[in-house]
This record gives C-alpha cells, sequence and structure tokens, in this order.
C-alpha cells in the first residue's frame, strides 16, 4: 500500500468535493502530485460533478453523465481516497480528528470546502410535496420527474438561479410564473431600465414574472397547489421552485470553534483562526466578502494549493470581482460589478435600442469600469469584462466603451488618504478605524457603522464609507436591508404600509411584534412618525418610541438642558412677542438668545422641568426646531417693503408654515420664498424653495438643501396665485411624506426619483392620485394639535420633571 | 474590601412611564430606572461614561439603555457597553414589591 511507503506523508482531508473542493484536489496534484496522503468527504453519493451545468440538465440540453467532472477512477489512480455519500459530522482539532457517520480520519491538513446549502424563506407551506429547492444534482432530478404531467409552477426567486430554473421547468411543458420580491428582475445585477427590458424578454420566452412581490404562503394539504402573496392574491401552482438565495455551510466549523461570521473567516492565505485549518468556496468569508459564483473560488483554491503544497508558501488571495454571463437560452445577459451601486460622483453611459431589447450600462468611477450589465446583445462584453477586470483606465471617449473598447493601460492608484484622516466628523471616526473594521468582515454600510460608528451620525458620509468598502474589500456585500423603511423591520415601504394596513397594526410595538426582527432607537422613531401618518387620529402613540425631544417638545443640548424656539410664522415677529420673549429669558434665566439659521429665537440652555413655565409665558405655539417635520419658513423681505420685490414673499412664507406647521416627514423639512430672483431667503437650498418671477408668477423648486449636503433645488413648476402655490406644495410634501424612506431628505428622494417623474406625479396628476394628496393635506392640516399644550396635561409621569432626590436611609 | 450596599425605597411602579425612564439622585448618586414593557425595572448610572449624556432621557431598546446624546448603548443588567472603547456603567439590583421600587446602592 501506498501509505505503508510513505508513512510519514502529511495527510491532507477534505470536506466537501463540489466545485471547490473538487477544484482543490486538481490544483495540489498539480503542484506536487505525491505531497499528501489525500482524504475526501462528499455527501452527496457521486464523484464530483459540475454544478453550474446543473441547469442545462434540468433544460434537457444535457445528460447527467455529461456534467461529471472526475469520474471514481479519477480518485483512484491519484491516490485519493474519496469518501462518497459520507457526511463528516464532527471534528476533533485537539485529536486532529474528521468523524463521519461511523468513522474517522487523521489530518494534518483540514480544508473546508462545505458549499452552502439554500435559503428557504420561514413562509407556511414550504414542507409540502411538490416544493424544491434547486442546488444539487438530486433537486434536478426530483424536479424533473415531478414536473411529469404538472401544469403549473411558480419559482419564488427572480435572480440568475431562478431565471434558469424557471426556462429548465418550461422544456418540461409547465407553465412558468417567476415571483421575485424587488421592484425588477435579478435586482442584484441589474438597474431598474435593465430589469424591464429582462422582463421583457423572458415575457417573450413564455415566462411569466412577478416583480415587486412578497410570497406570503404556500398552499396545499399533501402537494403544493398555490402560492399566496403579501397583497392577498393567490395563484395556482402544482409545484414550487425556490430559489431565494443561499447561506453558507459554516454550522461544522462553527462547532468544532473556527471562527465564523455570515460564513467561515479566512485570511489572505484561506487559513481560519486554526493554522491547520483552511477554506475555500462558498463556504468561507474572506475580507467580508461571500462569493457565490464558481471564478472566485478558482482563484481562492489555486492560492490555497500554491500554500498547503508550499509551492508558495506566501501566495496571497486578496478577493476576486465578480462578473457574470446569464445561462438562460434566449436571454442575453453579463453583468459586472453592483450596477444600483450608483455614487454621485459616478458617470453612467448607457445605450439603449428599444426594438431589439439592448440595453447596455456602464458605470465608471476613478475613470474605470466599475459596474457594467448588458441585456440582448453581448458584442461589447468581452471587451468590457477586460477592461473591469485589468481596473483599467476607460477610453476617453466613452462611447468607445460599446462601440470599440480602449485599449488597457497602466492602472490608477487607489485613494490613498492617510489612516488617520477623519472620515466620519460625527463621530470622529479615521480612515484606519474604518479599514480595520472593513478587514475584520464589516462590508456593509450600517456594519462599519455598528462596528465603529462611523455615518450612524448625519449620514454624509456614508458614501465615503461605502468607497472604502469597495476599496478595501473589493465590493459592498448586497445588502437587502438597504431597501427596508427600517432596521427592525424586514419590509420595504410599500409592504410595510400594507403589512400594517391589512393587519390594523395601530402602535409601534404591535408592528414590532408582528413584523419586526428586531428593535433600535431608530426604528421605532421611525414606525412612529409612519404609524402616525396612516391611522391620523387612531394610531396609538407610545411615549417610549419617541426620542426625548419628541416626548418634552424641546431639543436636548449636550448638558441636559433644553432649547425652546418659539413659532415666529414667515419670520415676522412683533415688538409685543419680542417683549415677551426677552422677560421669559430673563426670568429663566437663560444662558444663550441666539438667532438660529432660519430666521428665528432659540433660547438655549432650560431645564427640562422649566420648560412648561416657559411654554405658558410665551404663549406661543412650538418651534418644531427639533423633530423630522416642517421647521422653518425662511423669507425674505419681498414686496412689502424690498425696492425689488415682486411679490409678497412673507405673506406667502406665513400662510406656508401655518398651513404644514406640525406635518411630519421621514426627515426635516425646511422652505423657503424669496420675493424675487435675487432670492435672499436661500430658496434654492431648501426641501421646497419658491421665488417670485418678474413676471409675477412663483416657481416652485424642490430637493435642495445647505446642510451636510448642498444641493441646488431643481424646478418643479411655476404657478400664477398663492393658492395654486400651496396646493402644489402640499401635494409634494405629502407624496414625500409617504414615499421616502426613514430619514431620507428631499435631497436623495427628489433624484432617486427623477425631477420629470415627480413633475409628472405632482403637476401633471399622471397617476392620478393629485385628489386624493389634496384630501390627505386636509386631514394632515386638521389632526394638527400643538404640542406645547401637554404643559397643562403631562401625558406620563415625570414628563416633565427633573431627577427626583432620594436620601439614603441613616443608619 | 467589602461593599456595603443599602436597600433604597425608590418610587412606586406607577411612578415609572411604561418602556421609559426617570433620573433620580439616590444618596447624590445620579442613577436612571427604567420600567420595561415586559415589566423589568432597570437602575443603571444617571450619567452616560462618553460625554455625560442624561441616561434617564434616553430609550430603553428591550433590555438595553441608549443614551439620548449620541446612542451608546448600555446593557440595562450589566451595564455593559455596547461598544469596545467605551466602559460600561454601574448597574443596581432592583426589586419591586407590593407596587413599591427599591434600588441596592452602594454607602460610602
Ligand atoms: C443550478 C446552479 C447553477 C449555477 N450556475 C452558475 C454559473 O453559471 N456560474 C457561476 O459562476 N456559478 C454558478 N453557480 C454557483 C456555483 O455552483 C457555486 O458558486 C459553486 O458550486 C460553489 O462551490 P463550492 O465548492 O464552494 O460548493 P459546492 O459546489 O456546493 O460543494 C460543496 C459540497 O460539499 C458538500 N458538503 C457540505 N457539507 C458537507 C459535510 N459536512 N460532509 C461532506 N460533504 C459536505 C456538499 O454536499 C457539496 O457537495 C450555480 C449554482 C447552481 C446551484
Ligand atoms: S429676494 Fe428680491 S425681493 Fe426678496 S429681499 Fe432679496 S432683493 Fe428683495
Ligand atoms: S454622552 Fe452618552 S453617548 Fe455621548
Amino acid at each position: 500500500m501506498i501509505r505503508a511507503l510513505h508513512p510519514q506523508k502529511p495527510k491532507l482531508v477534505v470536506i466537501g468535493n463540489g466545485m471547490a473542493g473538487a477544484r482543490l484536489l486538481e490544483d495540489v496534484l498539480a503542484c506536487d502530485p505525491s505531497r499528501f496522503d489525500i482524504t475526501v468527504f462528499g455527501d452527496e453519493p457521486y464523484g464530483n460533478y459540475n454544478r453550474i451545468l446543473l441547469s442545462n440538465v434540468l433544460n434537457g440540453t444535457q445528460d447527467a453523465k455529461e456534467i461529471f467532472l472526475n469520474p471514481l477512477a479519477w480518485y483512484e489512480e491519484n491516490g485519493i481516497t474519496l469518501h462518497a455519500g459520507k457526511r463528516v459530522t464532527k471534528i476533533d482539532r485537539e485529536a486532529k480528528l474528521v468523524y463521519a457517520e461511523d468513522f474517522s480520519v487523521e489530518y494534518d491538513y483540514l480544508v473546508f470546502a462545505t458549499g452552502s446549502k439554500p435559503f428557504i424563506p420561514p413562509i407556511p407551506g414550504t414542507p409540502l410535496h411538490g416544493v424544491f429547492a434547486f442546488r444539487t444534482l438530486d433537486d434536478c432530478r426530483n424536479i424533473a420527474e415531478y414536473a411529469k404531467g404538472r401544469k403549473t409552477a411558480v419559482v419564488i426567486g427572480g435572480g440568475l438561479l431562478g431565471l434558469e430554473a424557471a426556462k429548465g421547468l418550461m422544456t418540461h411543458n409547465v407553465e412558468v410564473t417567476v415571483v421575485e420580491m424587488s421592484p425588477w428582475l435579478m435586482s442584484v445585477q441589474l438597474d431598474e431600465a435593465g430589469g424591464k427590458v429582462l422582463g421583457q424578454t423572458i415575457a417573450n420566452l413564455g415566462i411569466k414574472a412577478r416583480a415587486g412581490t412578497v410570497t406570503k404562503e404556500l398552499l396545499g394539504h399533501m402537494n403544493v397547489t398555490g402560492v399566496k402573496f403579501a397583497d392577498g392574491s393567490e395563484i395556482p401552482a402544482d409545484m414550487v421552485v425556490i430559489s431565494a438565495g443561499i447561506r453558507p455551510n459554516s454550522e461544522l466549523a462553527k462547532e468544532c470553534g473556527i471562527t465564523c461570521d455570515k460564513a467561515i473567516v479566512v485570511d489572505d492565505q484561506l487559513r481560519t483562526n486554526d493554522p491547520a485549518v483552511f477554506g475555500v468556496g462558498e463556504c468561507v468569508q474572506h475580507n467580508g466578502m461571500i462569493y457565490g459564483l464558481v471564478a472566485p473560488l478558482w482563484e481562492q483554491t489555486k492560492v490555497l494549493a500554491k500554500v498547503l503544497t508550499g509551492a508558495d508558501a506566501t501566495a496571497t488571495y486578496t478577493g476576486s470581482k465578480i462578473a457574470t454571463k446569464l445561462k438562460v437560452m434566449g436571454v442575453e445577459l453579463a453583468s459586472m460589478g453592483r450596477i444600483n451601486d450608483l455614487q454621485p460622483t459616478d458617470e453612467v453611459v448607457q445605450f439603449s435600442e428599444p426594438a431589439r431589447q439592448v440595453y447596455w450600462k456602464a458605470i465608471i468611477r476613478d475613470g474605470k469600469v466599475s459596474a457594467a450589465c448588458l441585456l440582448g446583445d453581448l458584442a461589447p462584453a468581452d471587451d468590457l469584462m477586460r477592461l473591469f477586470h485589468a481596473g483599467a483606465p476607460v477610453p476617453d471617449r466613452r462611447l468607445e466603451l460599446f462601440f470599440t473598447a480602449g485599449s488597457a493601460k497602466k492602472e490608477v492608484s487607489l485613494a490613498d488618504l492617510p489612516d488617520s484622516h477623519q472620515i466620519c466628523d460625527c463621530n470622529g471616526v479615521c480612515k484606519g478605524t474604518i479599514v480595520t473594521a472593513i478587514k475584520g468582515g464589516k462590508c456593509t454600510v450600517p456594519a462599519v457603522g455598528k462596528a465603529t460608528r462611523a455615518g450612524t451620525g448625519c449620514g454624509s458620509c456614508k458614501t465615503l464609507v461605502k468607497g472604502l468598502i469597495e476599496a478595501v474589500a473589493g465590493g459592498v456585500k448586497a445588502d437587502p436591508s438597504e431597501s427596508w423603511f427600517v432596521a427592525a423591520v424586514p419590509l420595504d415601504k410599500p409592504s410595510l404600509v400594507a403589512e400594517v394596513k391589512a393587519r390594523g397594526l395601530k402602535s409601534v410595538s404591535a408592528v414590532l411584534r408582528e413584523l419586526g426582527a428586531g428593535d433600535d432607537e431608530k426604528s421605532r422613531n421611525g414606525l412612529a412618525s409612519m404609524l402616525k401618518s396612516i391611522w391620523g387620529t387612531e394610531y396609538i402613540d407610545e411615549r417610549d418610541s419617541r426620542f426625548i425631544n419628541d416626548r418634552v417638545h424641546a431639543n436636548i443640548q449636550k448638558d441636559g438642558t433644553f432649547s425652546v424656539i418659539p413659532r415666529i410664522y414667515g419670520g415676522i415677529t412683533t415688538a409685543e412677542d419680542l417683549i415677551k420673549i426677552g422677560h421669559v429669558a430673563k426670568k429663566y434665566a437663560v444662558p444663550m438668545v441666539k438667532f438660529t439659521g432660519g430666521q428665528r429665537i432659540d433660547l438655549l440652555g432650560i431645564r427640562k422641568e422649566d420648560l412648561p413655565g416657559v411654554w405658558a409665558d410665551l404663549g406661543m405655539p412650538s418651534g418644531h426646531a427639533y423633530t423630522k417635520a416642517l421647521r422653518t419658513v425662511k423669507t425674505c423681505v419681498g414686496s412689502e417693503f424690498c425696492r425689488y420685490g415682486t411679490n409678497d414673499s412673507t405673506g406667502l412664507g406665513i400662510d406656508l408654515e401655518k398651513r404644514f406647521q406640525g406635518f411630519e416627514f421621514p426627515a426635516k423639512v425646511k422652505l423657503a420664498v424669496s420675493g424675487c430672483p435675487r432670492n435672499c431667503a436661500e430658496s434654492t437650498v431648501k426641501d421646497v424653495g419658491v421665488i417670485a418671477t418678474e413676471g409675477g408668477e412663483w416657481e416652485v423648486s424642490v430637493g435642495g438643501a445647505a446642510g451636510a449636503h448642498v444641493r441646488k433645488t431643481e424646478v418643479l413648476c411655476r404657478v400664477t396665485t398663492k393658492e395654486d402655490a400651496l396646493r402644489v406644495i402640499g401635494r409634494f410634501l405629502i407624496y414625500y411624506r409617504d414615499n421616502a424612506k426613514w430619514l431620507e431628505r428631499t435631497y436623495d428622494f427628489v433624484p432617486r426619483l427623477g425631477i420629470e417623474k415627480v413633475r409628472e406625479i405632482i403637476v401633471n396628476d399622471a397617476l392620478g392620485i393629485c385628489a386624493a394628496l389634496d384630501v390627505e393635506v386636509e386631514k394632515t392640516v386638521a389632526a394638527y394639535v400643538d404640542p406645547w399644550l401637554e404643559r397643562d396635561q403631562p401625558v406620563y409621569a415625570g414628563q416633565f420633571e427633573d431627577t427626583k432626590r432620594v436620601p439614603l436611609p441613616v443608619l | 474590601m467589602t461593599a456595603t450596599v443599602t436597600r433604597v425605597q425608590l418610587c412606586t411602579l406607577a411612578d415609572l412611564p411604561t418602556g421609559l425612564g426617570r433620573g433620580f439622585e439616590v444618596g447624590g448618586r445620579p442613577i436612571a430606572v427604567f420600567l420595561g414593557r415586559e415589566g423589568q425595572v432597570f437602575a443603571v448610572d444617571g450619567k452616560c461614561p462618553h460625554k455625560s449624556g442624561p441616561l434617564a432621557d434616553g430609550m430603553l431598546i428591550g433590555e438595553q439603555v441608549v443614551c439620548p446624546l449620541h446612542a451608546f448603548r448600555f446593557d440595562g443588567n450589566s451595564g455593559a457597553c455596547d461598544q469596545e472603547s467605551v466602559c460600561g456603567i454601574q448597574a443596581y439590583a432592583t426589586e419591586v414589591r407590593d407596587g413599591t421600587v427599591f434600588v441596592t446602592v452602594p454607602l460610602s
């Protein structure tokens, strides 16, 4: 026996005989065929096969036999002991033993190549007969077998794999519907326009698609008979294939004490925290990234083979760029990078030819292709792919990207800011700290935020954080939570609103109980605001979902005191009110009286227990200067006094503020009105700005800000009367309130939709909702209550009380 | 060293708003007391170690007290902070008997 002849040969054990495991064996043999005594475990009862060709097996273009990579004889010839159909159940790292059901094997080096398993969403009905995942040869056979004689199939998940499954099912003569939760198909690889083109293309193939649809339940007693969606609708289904993503197989590693995060954590040498244990493939996480395509795995196995055999003990794996082509017959699609992750400074090059269903889009960042998608015609794909992988500069004439790709030249170096450079100014977090977190596997903006607090203040540095993740980890991980309205409930806003209405959830705690997957203060604040706008007076107001500012109706300051800003409509006050404010400032020894940037007077340093008294003495309503609500309407002097003024800016400002006071929004909202284009009220950097024109009209523009971000408004429309201005602004505000994500300012919301679309909806009533928006404005105006009135009647114990002093008992 | 502790009567349960905190000063020591939605009562230091935020004005998320100023979180049972760089706070044993809330604080 070979083993007897080489008693000293180190023992290499590989767990997993899939794409990565088998490739590793080949790479190891290529480096040094006689270095190790090799044993491999695979829990599938086969030699190894090419998993990515399973779709061909399903659609009948290839026979299962044709996709085997290495026959059993290959293992034998190379002296590899293969335990096919044997699952590794336990590892003893101390004794360096790997246990299968009924035996154990010793190792000197151990490699995890356990891949992943399909993610089955937690919806009722998944155990029914006729419900399948799509991962293994057996799945493939079972699906094909079950499909015989069936009529309808539903594929849950409109990603790459889901579409392959759908196409495969078509060949079995079943009618297929693909259901996708995101608003369009293949949302990881495509933007909205691309998703639409793809939808068209597959519709032409005879596959129905329902995007933006959440599956609620699989129906049936023994066998699945239908699928029910979150909106209550149902469709019949004789079978269901679930393709909703994957989960790495890392439990075994975790159980034996190997460090795992989302997957098994490995370093640049694919080594885990145990120097004798390694990992490759879909079961590992390198620099926070998990790769679900084979190309990266092959880069990994190559490095690991060198490291293991000592062919190049210093070889390192530094991450991969992801690019893929869809293999669905009849659909030409190539994708590289993350197309949806667009930064404000990115250049977008786009070409579309709807008649042929051709859509090309490339995103250029720092002069290089950072992402692209090509649909319908893949002529430029290879050149683009090459530029993408090489990180080579794109041609100066961007058109050449698509019509003749430029030649690869020198690589531009990464943004080399020093580690001490401060990225997050709110929390004082430096680049070095963030990079360390990213290297520690925090590869989403929220994850970095959680670990370092970067980006958790005003949020204006989030794009920088994202850029760093890209630079360090090679890509921001797909993070489904980005589309959620708030972090604690895994639903986007439309689904959340629908669920809340369907279930009649009227309090934050009810929403968290029924739909929540967590809890945090920002989510509660967001839910409170949303519920209030949905239910109005029926909303059950729980004070523990409010931030302190909203509990005591004043802005908390760094020393725990509060500031009070009396409502001064339009910034116009009177001598009486000024005197009153002065008296109050004196009476309560207000340490600082300040004019704010919004033309209001701020009384700073007021103690909590003095708040009711201050308000009573002032007798003016709350300035709402701290809320996610309408704050101030800034005005200029206008036609009343200014020699240039062409219209009554103060009058309109006061009317706007009176009408919209107390309106709550996903973020703060500031307005301004200027009496002529000299724009003294700085209306072009407000959420809504109004400027009187020479012709006697009002120009209404939206989406501006002069805070952490500076953005100029975009013109929405011109109106001739004050009433029209009030109406159109009211519509815009309600539309924003109901459709923006929590904490999304108008300067993100407007460009996200595009000003043309906003104009279509608000001005031209393209959706036919303007009347409903008007009704909502009236409802909200009517619901306004000055929260300062709580001064007379605290709504909970101790609302405006100072700390209670309790003496220690005398012993 | 032996620490001497004493049990002090604080307030009635009705004095604590559900899910919210109230500030106390027990023998000169600032303490934030929270009543959780499940009826638990937590008592922790009243001042945040970060920049002295008044924790009684914070929010209670599950069993964590969230500082109102910069949102550092502290475990209501142990006082541990969720950020490595920030030291935790002192948590005090509480007890509710017949609707009266007691807290145990060190004597010194
Ligand atoms: C239908 C389909 C089509 C695809 N198409 C493409 C494509 O076109 N392009 C592309 O790049 N990628 C594609 N992929 C993804 C690609 O197949 C995976 O990224 C790749 O297979 C991952 O390789 P792996 O070795 O890490 O895991 P796997 O190939 O899943 O291998 C892991 C193996 O380990 C076994 N195992 C797990 N735990 C144990 C244990 N405890 N004991 C013993 N054995 C164990 C598993 O059973 C499995 O056989 C496709 C995937 C599927 C399912
Ligand atoms: S914007 Fe025009 S009207 Fe208003 S104050 Fe300036 S110059 Fe006068
Ligand atoms: S003072 Fe408490 S978090 Fe800053």
